[in-house]
């Protein structure tokens, strides 16, 4: 299929499909961050993480309107004011979460599944009440739009390049939190033995729930990311769930450098199988190969522990 | 205020509908029409469907939820729209219509169980709904077994027609061979991309395409993609369609992952003010997701805009607008749901019954000329005769009539050549 | 508590209530319409079942039975779709004597997998073997490497997305997105007419009770018993000199044939099969049924997907917006509130004061939480 293209041409596009296959790998990223947190460290199955992305996406909007209609002047910043408002949305909505339902049944991982399964439902149904079932565009300010031009036949969309910056920032972040910090150290405590954990004085509780609550977060922001590049509906959430926690599972799920490699993997190959075939066959084989070799090493990338 | 409406109430059809657009307001607050002045009811209902001296009963099918909410929502806003106007302007064969709304909830067998409930237990006789293709698969055995009507909104792939469905969309080649050779003639186009969703809709439409570009307008298919439903990455198929530099990108990408479509799009530097793209599945329903910037230039194959110049549409549109708000649009698919109960209703008073049999026999030939989208009148095959229009997305969300056909476009749903 | 014997006398009690209600009640109380209804519920009420067994008992929650509940619904349709396919009834198309959907993709002559669903017999076995098979494959490959819990529930899911994308994409050959409708007939006879789907509500009711059977035998076999001693303390049971994997296996194999029979059921029944009973979507609210029935009761299973299915129905008629509210709180009220669904709450409230009434002359009474505590009964409705 190269025959027809010239070298120059070949070059180019390999440089920029690897630029798409980065864009997937920043949004996979995005995506299974948070869901790594609460999967991997608390071990809670959290099926409204898509909800709690879409509840990030939804405020950016808002936030876009208002600044639309009080404040255009400052309508080119705005978007970094949204990803803040999308985190504590979000994490405020995590933390009462955990509160009324999570923290029951900790003891119960799949029943933890069934009931943020059913909070994602509801969650669907609000936001259908409330913002209306047709989807939403988000407004970007203008320096969002568009690409550079990196050569004649190379350019690179500015929106991938701030998805790719965001990513690298909150991954950052979050190794910071979960290895360095003194919170951090807290949770790990927490989740490699709870009762001593509770025994020198950690509050495990209160651990819990800021946890949970940082997951919801960066999962807000994740959305709040999104709207640049993918649609804000009431169901959109949900698109996003097999994908994200076969991203967690195959990584290995309590290692944060595992969930990165295993975007990494599953992001190139599936844009790269999508340049050879159509996009649902490359969407198959990708979601073939994961769960294949799951099955021949079901502890993940790079795991610490799997078996029951 | 009151006696003028009234008398505007019988006054010809044209101005029963612009009056009774302009006193929608009003309605509630005028004495209600007096129904049951019509023929016998032993007379228009033969077969036992649910017609009183005063009442005729048909049923709205579509998604109030799920994820084709979002689409179907514009049908059902219409179809009440149009049910109302013809209640206000004295009914149908002096009978008041009454309708009960169920939900498929974006599910086939849902819809395809409703359809039996409306047919069954409440004995309509119609029913307006389905939007997607599957759920018409779905209800299609349903109608036809229980003797129902159905009319059906949407611009769809052909390859049907029943003798219980009245199509009010276009079929597949009305809606793309007027618009491929538009584009060819205007843009000199020889090479096209094709992206679509995957399912029967955009295979079916491309695979009528790829036809008509290979062997009536000699060009070339450079690519034909699909992606799944509610994908949102693209940036694979747009680096190919870099590559491939086509003359025209030919779209039919439908749902949220439109709106990922074109931004990634936008994003990648595609500027649709240089490179042309044909889609036949962004109306404006959809550009409210997209984003005025993001499509703006983009070319459409329609048959019906929002912002068509004619005297129907004048009244069509602030009468919609004034039931259902402001701010919503109308797209392809709402006015030709609009279209249904009118349809129905002239073709009920043309056959002088209710009965499913008459009225299918009675509707080739019906014409309907306060349509928004102009005239239209109904094929021996069930489809609509209508113009096809190609529009271009402004930044506004609206389009701009490019191009229609001078004549009205045969509907051909099983077209020789094409399969 | 001598659980060698079939059934105890008060499960007894229970499957003929049941039993009375499905054949004799229903059908006298329901027009047609309505109990073609629940003849589409109980298609959902032999999935239910097989969750019983394998996440109840086995304690392996699958988020994949719609692959099953599809996969033997599938191998159904393609053998109705075929008689529906004759070439007097294809006469319009390019190639008569396929199917439509196959036509309209540009395929000139059945493929080659299609070719035996040409016999019913080859079909009946193909309803039970392929989903079979393929749990088995499934089970061998994730439970012989001791995946478990919340790993085996996401993999399946993704399997689920998987073949749903499949069909989809395979339009050619499955009928894609739109599914396998317009089925006509099953060996010549018209299953479209109302006296049709009452004979198949009767034979799909006389099903499911072969099936409620078969899980009252499991249950009361030593498999059973392991099943459950499995659930509890895995390593002990593996310690003891057994096979975890293969019981894990076996049970997860019974819930896929339940599964599948049932989905061959539903093509029969409702006419058509589409791919949206394949996904997640499906498969997780078919978990919910059995969760509400009680996870541990294989009467509950079916008393579950009916109430569940009613309410979905009625409710969607009247309130469409509250439906998903109503669902999404039955999710978390059963989970926090009801862990053991509507038998446990049969089994803690209901039915001590029944006890109480008739002075009772069972055996002994039963409590606990074992295999049979709660299995007794439900509620009817």
């Amino acid at each position: 299929m190269f025959g027809e293209y010239s070298i120059g041409d070949l070059g180019s596009i390999f440089v920029m499909q690897g630029f798409a296959g980065l864009i997937l790998f920043s949004v996979y990223v995005l995506m299974a961050l948070g869901l790594a947190i609460i999967f991997g460290q608390m071990g809670v199955i959290n099926m409204a993480h898509g909800e709690f992305m879409i509840l990030g996406a939804y405020v950016t909007w808002m936030t876009s309107n208002v600044f639309q209609s009080y404040l255009p002047g400052l309508f080119s910043g705005y978007f970094f004011l949204a990803m803040i408002l999308a985190f504590l949305a979000s994490g405020a909505l995590g933390m009462l979460v955990e509160w009324v339902l999570i923290r029951h049944l900790y003891k119960r991982p799949l029943d933890t599944l069934l009931a943020t399964w059913g909070l994602s439902l509801m969650l669907q149904q609000a936001y259908r009440s409330i913002f209306g079932a047709r989807e939403v565009g988000v407004d970007l300010p203008q320096w969002m739009l568009g690409s550079l031009k990196v050569s004649d036949s190379i350019e690179v969309p500015i929106n991938g390049v701030f998805v790719m910056g965001l990513t690298v920032l909150i991954t950052m972040a979050v190794a910071y939190i979960m290895y360095k910090s003194r919170w951090g150290r807290q949770v790990r405590a927490v989740v490699q033995n709870r009762i001593m954990a509770g025994a020198v004085g950690i509050n495990t509780a209160k651990v819990d729930r800021f946890t949970f609550a940082l997951g919801c977060g960066i999962a807000g922001v994740a959305g709040s990311a999104f709207t640049m590049i993918g649609s804000t509906g009431p169901t959109s959430g949900q698109l996003y769930i097999v994908d994200t926690f076969l991203v967690v599972v195959f990584g290995g799920a309590a290692s944060l450098l595992g969930t990165i490699a295993s975007a990494f993997s599953i992001s190139q190959t599936q844009s790269t199988l999508e340049f050879f075939m159509s996009g649902s066959m490359a969407k198959v084989l990708t979601l073939l190969a994961v769960v294949g070799i799951l099955m021949l090493r079901p502890q993940g990338l790079f795991a610490l522990k799997v078996r029951k | 205020m009151s006696d003028e409406t009234s008398k505007g109430l019988q006054s010809p059809l044209r101005r029963k509908l612009l009056m009774g657009a302009a006193a929608l307001p009003f309605i509630s607050m005028l004495p209600r029409p007096s129904f049951g002045a019509g023929p016998a009811t032993s007379v228009v209902n033969t077969t036992g469907l649910a017609v009183t001296d005063t009442e005729v009963t048909v049923g709205i099918l579509h998604s109030a939820t799920g994820t084709m909410a979002i689409s179907e929502t514009g049908s059902i806003q219409a179809e009440k729209l149009a049910i109302e106007q013809i209640n206000a302007a004295g009914g149908v064969l002096g009978r008041k219509i009454k309708f009960i709304q169920e939900d498929g909830a974006s599910d086939w067998p849902t819809f395809a169980e409703k359809a039996k409930k409306l047919l069954v237990n409440d004995k309509v006789a119609a029913i307006m709904g389905c939007w997607t293709s599957a759920s018409r698969k779905a209800v299609l055995p349903v109608v036809e077994q229980y003797n129902g009507m159905l009319y059906y909104p949407t611009f769809y792939e052909g390859l049907e027609q029943s003798k219980n469905v009245i199509y009010t969309g276009q079929e597949a080649t009305q809606q793309i061979l007027a618009g491929l050779n538009w584009i060819a003639k205007e843009k000199g186009a020889k090479s096209f991309f094709f992206i679509g969703s995957d399912y029967i809709w955009p295979r079916t439409s491309n695979k009528i395409a790829r036809k008509h570009v290979e062997n009536v307008l000699k060009g070339k298919v450079v690519g034909e993609e699909y992606y799944a439903l509610g994908s949102t990455q693209f940036n694979s198929v747009i680096n190919k369609i870099k590559l491939t530099k086509p003359d025209v990108i030919f779209t039919d990408v439908v749902g949220g992952s439109n709106v990922a479509f074109y931004k990634q799009l936008k994003a990648a530097g595609v500027d649709l003010s240089k490179q042309a793209l044909l889609t036949i599945s962004v109306t404006e329903d959809e550009i409210d997701g997209i984003g005025g910037e993001n499509i703006a230039g983009a070319y459409a194959c329609m048959k019906y805009f929002q912002s068509l110049d004619n005297a129907n549409n004048k009244a069509f549109v602030p009468a919609f607008k004034k039931l259902w708000g402001e701010k919503t649009v109308i797209g392809d698919v709402t006015q030709a749901g609009y279209l249904g109960p009118w349809l129905w209703k002239l073709t009920c008073e043309k056959a002088g019954s209710f009965d499913v049999d008459k009225i299918a026999a009675a509707s080739p030939g019906i014409e309907f000329k306060e349509a928004p989208e102009g005239y239209v009148r109904i094929h021996e095959n069930h489809h609509l005769w209508s113009k096809t229009r190609v529009g271009k997305a402004k930044l506004d969300g609206q389009f701009e009539l490019i191009f229609e056909t001078s004549d009205l476009v045969e509907p051909d749903p099983f077209p020789k050549g094409y399969q | 508590m001598n659980d060698n014997r079939f059934t105890t006398r008060s499960e007894l009690i229970g499957i003929l209530v049941l039993a009375a209600l499905l054949v004799v009640v229903l059908p006298l109380c329901l027009d047609v319409f309505r109990l073609n209804l629940v003849a589409k519920y109980l298609t959902y009420a032999f999935v239910a079942l097989g969750l019983v067994i394998c996440w109840g008992y086995g304690g392996i929650l699958s988020l994949g039975q719609g692959v099953f509940f599809g996969l033997g619904g599938y191998c159904m349709a393609m053998f109705l779709k075929l008689e529906a396919s004759s070439v007097a009834n294809t006469k319009i198309q390019s190639t008569p004597g396929i199917p439509d959907f196959m036509d309209w993709n540009q395929i000139t002559s059945l493929p080659l997998f299609w070719q035996p669903f040409h016999s019913l017999t080859f079909t009946i076995a193909a309803v039970i073997l392929v989903p079979g098979l393929f749990a088995l494959i499934i089970g061998a490959a994730m439970f012989k490497r001791r995946v478990g819990g919340t790993y085996f529930a996401i993999i399946t899911q993704a399997v689920a997305a998987i073949l749903t994308i499949l069909i989809v994409g395979q339009q050619g050959y499955t009928g894609g997105i739109n599914g396998m409708t317009d089925l006509r007939t099953l060996k010549g006879w018209d299953i479209r007419p109302d006296h049709a789907k009452v004979v198949l509500y009767f034979f799909e009711v006389g099903l499911l009770f072969v099936c409620i059977f078969i899980a009252q035998f499991i249950r009361h076999s030593k498999l059973g018993r392991i099943l459950v001693a499995m659930r509890d303390q895995e390593d002990r049971v593996r310690f003891s000199g057994y096979s975890v994997a293969n019981f894990k296996i076996f049970a997860f194999c019974v819930g896929a044939v339940f599964a599948a029979i049932g989905g061959a059921m539903f093509a029969l029944q409702v006419g058509f099969m589409s791919p949206s009973f394949v996904g997640i979507v499906p498969s997780i609210e078919m978990v919910i049924y059995t969760a509400v029935g009680g996870r541990l009761s294989i009467l509950g299973a079916v008393y579950g997907t009916m109430l569940v299915n009613f309410a979905k129905t009625s409710l969607s008629e009247s309130f469409p917006e509250l439906w998903l509210f109503g669902l999404g709180g039955l999710f978390i009220a059963v989970v926090l509130a009801f862990p053991n669904g509507l038998a446990g709450i049969w089994q803690d409230h209901v039915q001590p004061r029944i006890d109480r009434l008739i002075s009772s002359r069972k055996p002994k009474s039963e409590s606990g939480w074992t295999d049979n505590s709660v299995a007794d009964g439900a509620p009817a409705e």
